[in-house]
């Protein structure tokens, strides 16, 4: 595990930048731990403050310190990340390696429900959602809601690995030698679809922040919890762009884009370490 | 021929799996929510002006009868699949007393042609750029849309929607950064109006063209550069096959069959994007009419566009399917 980090930080640039961005938003996020204010109040602080010495990224309309404000934001919003991606990992294995595994009518049935899960627009679920819970629906639910919708693309990917160990011969031997499926699955199989579940780990936590800033910034999530996405729909109401306080806005979608590349880019370098091919390509062999 | 005809009708029972239990997830999310829409709507209603109790009463027998919902559940459910049929789901309440159905089929064209075009403009561009860059892997331009490529693709839609309001609405105001066309145009099928529907669709196809283009020219570089090390791709250019038949004939032709896959497989992540970049430049379809309807507490406008959107992904998504074995013989020979 430790050497795989070490070569993909001396062989692949792009994951080592990913890895210092990542970090770098991580410390950020993890400071709200300390904060000296509590980010739910508004009017500590004197509003519309530019950025300065006493202010690194500036106050808003609200009377909030940006810099703990959207050091809690982004916490709130990565812990978000995590939890949809956690979840959906799991039953994403789950359908990928039952699937793969057992073949047959379960294969074909599970298949079936993965493609209409596919197919169905998820935004316009979400958006019903918030319609019918409103006040009820808080950032834990929306969590969950969105781990059973976001699995379906990547219980395929585990599938077709799984496919191909089904008829390797560890796992005939395993089967000769008394395991039970769930052994197999769990000890056998599993190491080898763990590389894609990191890679997919990410790309589903840039999906999920992703569509909870969209909802957010539309006012269809509880936009009293600071997260990246109400930290701009509260920018949007009080007509920040207009009104000159520039860096109620600027800050934060910079910050947004810089998290997204770099949880990208480690997606894309543990994508890349996956296949060999390119693997070696870049080391030069 | 018999093999394509049994591809067609696998994915077709697809669609009509996706359309039911889509429309049915709508439903059942609706109806088993504590929330009822006749106490919304009155709440409503109450709020604008002041009634006697007697006409909120004639008021709520009117609504339970108009939205069903003193019925069982089950018989709702039956009805609404009745109702749906017919195209009818009853009135929309911020129109009022417009269809709900007729509100829908007004966005939707502007809704699908957005899409289409700027998916289109994506896809081909995207894996043209994509397959260069795969083949010339040492052109400085192209590896220059690589980065361009990396760093645009993560970000949300609505993020890049809204830079883009900004850098045209506040820094450099030359596009129409509200709405589908200018309100002193008269719409109909006229050069001028139709000037003005193509100046406003700029901005929000561009944002989305942004944001998906790195999904193809990624994609695309990646398998072309794995199959230009194939023994065939060798072969060929030893035997001296002009590259650009190669690149077509051999290259992108094999390289694409993941790619049309994929490209159904994104219809529905596409299709929130185009709904929100609506919202951002309050272009008038399905997405800014959802939202409106939402915060107008409209029960059968939700329903409306939420099973509107969902059958047309899902016949988008058949469509790109049956093109499917025209890239890949394999499927027509089994």
């Amino acid at each position: 595990m430790f050497a795989v980090l070490r070569d993909l930080v001396r062989y692949n640039n792009e994951f080592a930048i990913g890895l210092v961005l990542v970090a770098a938003i991580g410390i950020f996020a993890l400071a709200s731990l300390f904060s000296p204010v509590d980010p739910n109040l508004i009017f500590t602080t004197i509003p519309d403050q530019p950025p300065s010495a006493e202010f690194w990224f500036g106050t808003n309309s609200r009377g909030q310190d940006m810099f703990w404000q959207l050091s809690e934001a982004f916490r709130n919003s990565l812990v978000f990340g995590l939890t949809v991606a956690c979840i959906s990992r799991i039953i994403a294995i789950t359908v990928g390696l039952l699937s793969g595994y057992l073949g047959g009518w379960i294969d074909r049935v599970l298949m079936f429900v993965n493609d209409i899960f596919v197919a169905i627009p998820i935004f316009p679920v979400l958006v019903l959602f918030y319609f019918v819970l409103r006040s009820d629906m808080n950032t834990v639910t929306l969590a969950l809601i969105m781990a059973c919708l976001g699995w379906a693309y990547d219980a395929r990917l585990i599938r077709s690995v799984a496919l191909g160990l089904k008829h390797r011969e560890f796992t005939r031997h395993a089967v000769f030698a008394g395991m039970s499926t769930r052994k197999i699955l769990l000890q056998e199989h599993l190491p080898f679809v763990m590389p894609i579940v990191f890679a997919t780990f990410m790309n589903n936590m840039l999906w999920s922040i992703g569509l909870e800033v969209t909802l957010a910034v539309l006012g269809l999530t509880d936009i009293n919890t600071p997260t990246i996405g109400t930290v701009l729909y509260w920018a949007n109401s009080h007509s920040a762009m207009v009104v000159g306080v520039w860096w109620w806005i600027v800050i934060p979608v910079v910050l947004t884009a810089l998290t997204f590349l770099g949880l990208f880019l480690l997606a894309v370098s543990t994508n890349e370490y996956i296949d060999p091919r390119s693997r070696l390509r870049r080391m030069g062999v | 021929m018999t093999s394509y005809f049994w591809f067609v009708a696998k994915r077709a029972v697809l669609l009509v799996a996706v359309i039911f239990f889509g429309v049915s997830a709508t439903f059942f999310i609706t109806h088993l929510s504590p929330i009822s829409p006749v106490e919304t709507a009155l709440g409503r209603i109450a709020n604008q002006s002041s009634f006697s109790p007697d006409a909120i009463e004639d008021m709520r027998r009117v609504l339970t009868d108009l939205y069903g919902t003193d019925r069982p559940l089950l018989q709702q459910y039956v009805t609404f699949w009745q109702k749906l049929a017919a195209g009818d789901l009853g009135p929309s309440l911020i129109a009022f007393p417009t269809p709900a159905m007729t509100l829908v089929m007004q966005a939707l064209p502007w809704t699908v042609a957005l899409l289409v075009v700027s998916t289109l403009i994506t896809f081909l561009a995207g894996n043209l750029l994509g397959a260069l860059a795969g083949y010339f892997q040492n052109n400085m331009a192209l590896k220059a849309f690589g980065v361009v490529a990396v760093v645009l693709q993560p970000i949300p839609y609505y993020v890049v929607a809204f830079v883009l309001l900004i850098l045209f609405g506040f820094v450099w105001p030359v596009l129409p950064i509200s709405g589908g066309y200018a309100m002193d145009v008269a719409p109909g099928w006229t050069l001028d109006f139709m000037w003005s529907v193509a100046l406003h669709a700029i901005l929000p196809a561009v944002s989305l063209v942004l944001v998906g283009f790195g999904t193809w020219f990624l994609g695309m570089r990646a398998l072309v550069s794995n199959v230009v090390t194939e023994d065939y791709v060798t072969y060929a250019e030893l035997a001296g096959v002009k590259r650009s038949t190669i690149m077509g004939g051999y290259v992108i032709r094999n390289a694409m069959i993941p790619q049309v896959t994929g490209l159904a497989m994104n219809i529905g992540t596409v299709f929130s994007g185009t709904i929100i970049t609506e919202q951002v430049f309050n272009y008038p379809g399905l997405g800014s009419l959802l939202i409106d309807a939402v915060f107008g507490g409209d029960y059968a406008l939700v329903l409306a566009v939420s099973t509107i959107s969902i059958t047309a992904v899902g016949i988008a998504i058949f469509i790109v399917d049956l093109l499917y074995p025209l890239i890949d013989p394999r499927v027509k020979a089994e």
